[in-house]
């Protein structure tokens, strides 16, 4: 596990493994860590012990809609996003017009999640730095968020609920009083959060000036998601590059501003997923507003998708950024070549670059504010 | 304003005329530009660095394999995050020699997503700081997306293919 390099006389460096079985690396990540006493001199990312061979098997499904049960299975704590994104994508190949009613429902339903998402992200990431508390208060809310996409979808974590071209089936009759409720009861609880967790000031010496990404690495890393807008950069797919039907909620993107150390530091990534669940509510609740009582949930789509030859990238936001999925296809029921491009892939990457020079300790504080599924960077 | 792609191939083509670019687009979704893998990396700093351009993101590079033809391709997404323009490039090489100019030092994205694409159809990045494997084993054998990918029978002494266990039924 720990070897000794001792280059001329120079102070022997240690290199240390860490993973694929810790706690820390929120899954099955493996770090070569190479210390300098306590210092971090460089990280070397191992990844793949998840993956399944998701594009291979995108091809060899027989059906498009067959892939969408795969989708959930990237990022698991975030599936409704992941369908949503491959859902869009479908639809923008083959100019699909989705009814007003169902895109609602999608959005609220990916609002949510992103909030259920953002809550594991801060649970956890207290977790990490022995806030235990915090992580406990958290999780009752996102059993919350679960029931609400059990009642509808009857799945607490992978759903197959958006499916191309409408929604597997319609919400159930309690749908909008839950939500309404439910985002009623949690505008609270985030304060409570910001109390209990954030301004914490034991949290606040672990995170500010930890980890520091600047904007400039951040853009030509291709961060994205609250890593990027953790580093101050004004960017959301929500409102830059709007789909579905996002540009007619009024919400803004939070961005780090530096508030307790260095712009750009762990700190700010994690208040940036805490202000966004914010904005999710107001999303939620103008959604709940204006969407249609009656409607139908599908559209006329055949059961066995036959497309001609073509080719899309479509990108949506997923809670951890980017999520884009590039689509082939050809004169087959099934796609030529599908990537998808996940967030968690990305901001990974940019690990070895800003952990230089930190301590071992501040490692784990840095992977925890990246916020990565392993699910999705291996898929 | 956001410009299309013919606009910005347009203005690519007449930057650089020697280079014999392609604007080719398929029955649907979006069209892209195609760029001979020799002037892949001068033409992807120009990108970068032109003031009317100013792609500052690479997105996404993903792999293809055209068996039919015996190419394969990278499929490059740029995103100019100031002027809100998207682009699509592809570069083409054939089976055999399969050697493109890596762009790590352009895009840092690259970095991964190069592995990626050598990892999983076999594409050598020229120039790559760490071309290893990233999401197989180093010492796994072939490329699992390319089109004709036959997997290995055993991996370190243990079988990789899935047969069917037949049940006793007493």
């Amino acid at each position: 596990m720990i070897e000794v390099v001792r280059k001329g006389n120079s102070r022997p460096e240690m290199v240390i493994n860490m993973g694929p079985q810790h706690p820390s690396t929120h899954g099955v990540l493996r770090l070569e860590v190479t210390l300098d006493g306590e210092l971090v001199t460089h990280v070397r990312p191992h990844i793949g012990y998840l993956h399944r061979c998701f594009e291979k098997y995108a091809e060899k499904m027989d059906d498009y809609s067959k892939v969408t049960p795969y989708t959930d299975r990237m990022d698991y704590v975030s599936a409704i996003n992941q369908e949503h994104g491959y859902a869009i994508a479908m639809e923008k190949l083959l100019s699909i017009e989705v009814p007003d009613r169902v895109e609602h429902i999608r959005v609220i339903m990916a609002e949510l999640q992103r909030i259920a998402s953002h809550l594991l992200a801060v649970g956890t990431f207290g977790l990490d730095l022995g806030a235990f508390t915090p992580f406990l208060y958290v999780f009752t809310e996102r059993e919350k968020i679960l029931d609400i996409f059990e009642k509808t979808s009857g799945a607490r974590l992978l759903y197959n609920y958006i499916c191309v071209g409408g929604l597997m089936r319609d919400v159930d009759e309690d749908f909008k009083k839950d939500t309404a409720e439910f985002v009623r009861t949690f505008r609270p609880k985030i304060t409570e959060l910001q109390d209990l967790l954030s301004y914490n000031s034991i949290f606040i010496k672990r995170t500010a000036n930890v980890g520091i990404l600047p904007e400039k690495v951040a853009l030509n890393f291709a961060s994205s998601g609250p890593v990027l807008r953790g580093s101050g950069v004004k960017w959301d797919l929500r409102k830059n590059d709007p789909y579905s039907i996002y540009d007619r909620f009024d919400f803004d993107i939070p961005v780090g501003k530096g508030e307790v150390g260095t712009l750009g530091d762990c700190w700010d990534r994690y208040i940036v997923r805490v202000h966004e669940m914010e904005e999710s509510c107001k999303i939620i609740e103008q959604a709940l507003e204006s969407m249609p009582d009656e409607g139908d949930v599908q559209q006329n789509v055949p059961k066995k998708i036959r497309t001609k030859p073509g080719e899309i990238y479509s990108r949506t936001e997923s809670p951890r950024g980017e999520l884009g999925y590039y689509i082939i296809s050809d004169q087959s029921s099934k796609p030529f070549r599908l990537k998808a491009r996940t967030p968690s892939f990305v901001n990974l990457s940019v690990l070895p670059a800003i952990s230089r020079g930190s301590l071992m300790s501040d490692l784990v504080a840095i992977i925890g504010s990246i916020d990565i599924v392993l699910g999705e960077v291996d898929r | 304003m956001s410009k299309t792609t013919q606009e910005l191939f347009d203005y690519l083509n007449a930057a650089f005329p020697e280079a014999e670019l392609l604007h080719e687009s398929a029955a649907l979704g979006d069209s892209w530009v195609s760029i001979p893998a020799d002037a892949w990396k001068e033409i992807a700093k120009f990108l970068r660095d032109d003031q009317q351009m100013r792609f500052d993101t690479m997105m996404c590079l993903s792999g293809i394999h055209y068996p039919d033809q015996n190419l394969l391709a990278i499929a490059c997404h740029l995103n100019a995050s100031e002027k809100g323009y998207k682009l699509a490039i592809k570069v083409k090489v054939p089976e055999d020699n399969p050697v493109i100019d890596s762009v790590e030092s352009v895009w840092k994205t690259a970095d991964w997503h190069e592995r990626e694409a050598y990892d999983m159809f076999g594409i050598e990045f020229k120039g790559h700081p760490d071309m290893r494997r990233i999401l197989c084993p180093d010492d796994w054998e072939g490329y699992p997306l390319r089109k004709d990918y036959v997997p290995q029978d055993s991996y370190q002494g243990i079988t990789t293919k899935y047969t069917e266990v037949e049940e006793s039924h007493d």
